[in-house]
């Protein structure tokens, strides 16, 4: 990118001058110089674009993960009111609709896993249905189906996957109210017939790691985190319903938008006024997509449970917290001392409530939000805590990952898949996946460095780092 | 221009691009390209057999709703699609596409989650025509 076009307004934040004769809202860019430098020219005309939007509330902003997207940049943030004729986009979401990380805390250290590495590696990856084409056991009924839309986690701890005690840390309690299982077709609940309880494939996960460093002893302590313990972060999301859901409101809401004289900058920013029936039904739609997410979640948070138990008899595994990073949400705001309803689009971006916030669990309203920064399979990744300063800054977002460097197609020209899993071994870390393309194109080098951006999200205020993860074992789609 | 199928550069997903002589034929080499990322395609078999029919006036859209109608069909019945066809009536397509079950011994490359608008174009060029698009991976 082009830093010269954009102004400094500290070391890590930035905004982008409007050209003359232009018009349109703020953008402000959130990372250092240098992950700016890297980034890909297109991901400033995204975020223009996002800022032409009617009923923008604030700037169109980017996360220091940012990368080229479609309509929004991954690690776009956007907030819009519904009563100044804010839109909803579907573009703004994308197809991974509640594409998220849950992130467990075992009570076992480092040492009580490596004589058991192997073997855990090879029944997680016999347990996980991961990768294209990859069906789950779980075949449920149209109406059992209706029931995940609108129940979502609570939905699949009540079939008894997962504890009462897992609700309380993920996002809504486990469940997005205003779901509206009519507003999503036939073909969309087809697609998730035999995919619940399931990883998916390209960026997705499941992997074991330790706690490799501490930098926040008493947020640690809040989050029940040590120097050297187990975690399992799982990252996935709403399967082939939510890309379904994507799929159909692309284009009905692009058609939406040119009935209703919405002149879009880019056609995949396809939304409508929130108020609007086009925007009730898509939001609808969406937030039975986020509940099919968090319940997929569940599901294979019960399953890894089920691994662990075969090893571990009496390991305890708990929900450390699970965030969804593709999503719009009603949240209130304040803006210019006035409480507003807005929605916030978080594309490729995490919520980062700061402490006190209401909607957080009783263990973590006086620390602030655990975020969850995934990095690649060999690099590392990070939890973090919400900050009161990322309320005014970036309506309480932060990160969600590394952030892709490179292109798949340049990534597969660059490596093999088993010289990459091989090397991965030689520095402990275990790979199970069918692909050895997924293994080549998510190459931990295809990735921007996720040190740097972690480094970047606190410094610009977003979030606090609280501990480092260590990749032990890497389930990959 | 010959049928061909390719890629171009994307951060996060893949673009995709299909040419043919015709806009139909652009877009069964658009198809291939996107299946491709998912397997190889030589080593699949025309086991099972999809029809796809729709209504689109406008060119850019119409690439969109083929490919994603060809991605739903797959993936509702679990297979993987290795070969295409589509006609065109004005503004009514009619496509099939051919393929088995995923089994072991197929390929398992990189999931396809849809077929979006962004870099989306259908043109005409000098001897054919040339459909492209970004596809979430």
């Amino acid at each position: 990118m082009d830093v010269s076009r954009l102004k400094p307004i500290d070391a890590t934040s930035w905004t982008l001058p409007l050209r003359e004769g232009e018009s349109r809202g703020e953008v402000r860019l959130f990372a250092d110089a240098g992950l700016l430098a890297a980034m890909d020219e297109k991901v400033l005309e995204q975020i223009g674009n996002v800022a032409r939007l009617p009923g923008l509330v604030g700037a169109a902003m980017t996360m220091p993960d940012a990368h080229w997207g479609y309509g929004f940049p991954i690690g776009g943030v956007a907030a819009f009111d519904p009563d100044r004729g804010g839109i909803i986009s579907a573009g703004g979401v994308g197809f991974d609709i509640a594409c998220g990380i849950r992130c467990l805390r075992t009570d076992l250290a480092a040492d009580d896993i490596r004589a058991h590495a192997r073997g855990l590696a090879d029944s997680l990856f016999g347990s996980i249905p991961a990768g294209v084409g990859e069906e789950g056991d779980i075949k449920l009924t149209p109406k059992q189906l209706d029931q995940v839309l609108i129940g979502g986690a609570r939905w699949a701890v009540k079939q008894g996957y997962g504890a009462e005690e897992d609700l309380e840390y993920i996002e809504e309690r486990g469940c997005m109210s205003g779901a509206a299982p009519a507003s999503v077709s036939e073909l969309a609940k087809k697609r998730q017939r035999g995919e619940m309880g399931t990883l998916g494939s390209g960026n997705h996960y499941l992997e074991v790691q330790t706690v490799e460093r501490i930098y926040d002893e008493q947020a640690a302590r809040a989050f029940g985190l040590a120097q050297g313990q187990v975690m399992v972060s799982i990252h996935c999301g709403s399967r082939g319903l939510g890309h379904q859901i994507g799929t159909d409101y692309l284009v009905s809401l692009a058609k939406a938008a040119k009935r209703l004289g919405l002149e879009l900058p880019d056609r995949e920013l396809a939304c409508a006024p929130i108020n609007s029936p086009e925007g009730q039904e898509y939001l609808g739609a969406m937030n039975a997509a986020i509940n099919v997410a968090l319940a997929n979640r569940q599901i294979l948070t019960h399953l890894t449970r089920r691994v662990f138990g075969h090893f571990f008899r009496e390991a305890r595994i708990e929900t450390l917290f699970d965030v969804s990073h593709n999503t719009c949400k009603p949240e209130w705001h304040e803006i210019g001392g006035e409480q507003r309803l807005l929605y916030v689009h978080r594309k490729g971006a995490t919520r980062a409530f700061g402490p006190g916030h209401p909607g957080l669990p009783e263990r973590y309203r006086a620390t602030g939000q655990p975020v969850i920064i995934g990095g690649s399979m060999g690099t590392g990744s990070y939890v973090l805590v919400g900050t009161s300063d990322s309320e005014n800054r970036a309506f309480s977002s932060a990160s969600h990952g590394a952030g892709r460097a490179m292109s798949r197609n340049q990534a597969l020209r660059q490596w093999r898949g088993r010289e990459i899993i091989d090397e991965l071994a030689g520095r402990g870390i275990l790979i199970r996946t069918k692909s050895m393309r997924g293994a080549a194109e998510e190459a931990p080098g295809a990735y921007k460095d996720v040190n740097a951006v972690a480094e970047a999200t606190e410094r610009a205020g977003l979030a606090r780092r609280v501990a480092l993860l260590a990749p032990r074992i890497c389930v990959k789609g | 221009m010959e049928a061909a199928s390719g890629y171009f550069e994307h951060d996060a997903d893949i673009g995709i691009v299909g040419t043919g002589a015709t806009v139909e034929e652009a877009f069964v080499s658009a198809a291939r390209a996107m299946f491709a990322i998912q397997s190889e395609l030589d080593s699949v078999q025309s086991v099972e057999a999809i029809e796809i029919d729709f209504e689109e006036g406008d060119l850019e859209l119409a690439l969109v709703r083929w490919l994603n109608a060809l991605l739903a069909a797959s993936r509702e019945r679990g297979i993987v699609l290795h070969a295409f066809g589509l006609e065109r009536e004005g503004a009514r397509w009619r496509g099939w596409a051919r393929g088995e079950r995923w089994r072991d011994g197929l390929e398992r490359g990189t999931e396809v989650k849809g077929a979006t608008l962004t870099m989306l174009s259908v043109s005409h060029e000098a001897g054919g025509w040339e459909a492209r698009c970004v596809v979430d991976v």
